[in-house]
């Protein structure tokens, strides 16, 4: 199995859930379903892939989609030296997606960091607050149509 | 007439006094620090000028250096160490984002501190060198030689 690539084996054990599969310049990408990330997730935490760590978890605001939101993670394998990309898509209604706090802990930050610039929310998460903003900050400032020149100060300005 | 003579000098003398011993708080908050440290330490020697006495409280100190960045968040604190500050006091504003923001036009970042106090003197630059700290301290202290000396407690309106 060692020899076979991450996307192959996604690909055998999942293939209802991978949506799309690519690997530009040699990091392998793959675009699954929102309902099925902890799964596969799971799937890869585990030997013999043992992803242990998440080297990044972000989100892309893409207006004009029906999906307008695009989650990316990106797994990093110490014992195999492998890196993968996972991408899913929310719409705007529903921008609700599994937690990976239960998988690895530094999730809980960047999905906080996600939640307070995107508003996309994280089901089963500890303690989803704002992690940069104040608790005071309306809207979400990373969304395209915040206003560019919105302040929201938190004591009154001279001018 | 014998009054406003020696009035006019006690004026020139105060700010005489004044400008030649400005204790300064640095509110050093991003990468124009570096700078700061640089003009306040042996190369460039801030000391020369008579305001080489760094006080860590802004109660005991009468110039506030303003350096980097002041996002939403750090207003409310940048305000409270100004109202800390006794009077008389000064303000200068350090590096491009003091004085307006600088580069950081968004949702986050005051668009210069004088939205949130007054300021006397800005320097620009990103980050501003040594030498235009030095000039911005001997800008300050012609204005400080030149203004009405407030003897009396006299509150600024902020």
């Amino acid at each position: 199995m060692a020899e076979k690539t991450t996307l192959e084996a996604l690909k055998q054990k999942f293939p209802e859930y991978v949506v799309e599969m690519s690997a530009p310049f040699g990091d392998e990408t793959v675009v699954i379903r929102k309902e099925a990330l902890l799964e596969i997730v799971a799937f890869l935490r585990k030997p013999p892939f043992d992803f242990q760590m998440l080297l990044d978890l972000t989100c892309v605001d893409h207006p004009g989609r029906s999906d307008r939101f695009e989650m990316v993670y990106h797994l990093f394998s110490l014992a195999s030296n492998r890196r993968l990309r996972i991408k899913l898509s929310l719409p705007e209604q529903a921008a609700v997606v599994g937690s990976l706090v239960r998988f690895w802990k530094n999730a809980n930050w960047l999905e906080r960091e996600v939640f307070d610039m995107f508003g996309v929310r994280f089901e089963g998460h500890p303690d989803l607050r704002r992690l940069f903003m104040n608790d005071a900050f309306e809207g979400h400032p990373l969304r395209k149509d915040y206003p560019l020149r919105k302040r929201q100060p938190l004591i009154p300005l001279r001018k | 007439m014998q009054g406003n003579f020696i009035t006019t000098k006690l004026n020139a003398m105060l700010g005489w006094a004044r400008k030649f011993s400005l204790f300064h708080y640095p509110y050093v908050t991003a990468c124009c620090g570096m700078e700061y440290m640089s003009a306040a330490c042996a190369h460039f020697d801030i000391d020369r000028f008579g305001a080489g006495w760094t006080r860590f409280s802004p109660r005991q100190s009468d110039l506030l250096l303003v350096v980097g960045t002041i996002s939403q968040k750090q207003a409310p604190i940048l305000r409270t160490v100004y109202d800390q500050m006794t009077e008389p006091k000064w303000v200068i504003a350090l590096g491009a984002c003091a004085v307006s923001g600088g580069i950081y036009d968004n949702y986050a970042v005051v668009q210069g501190v004088d939205q949130v106090i007054p300021v006397d003197v800005y320097i620009p630059g990103c980050p501003p060198r040594p030498e235009m700290v030095l000039d911005g301290l001997l800008k300050l202290q012609e204005k400080i030689q030149q203004q009405k000396q407030d003897w009396r407690w006299q509150k600024r309106q902020p």
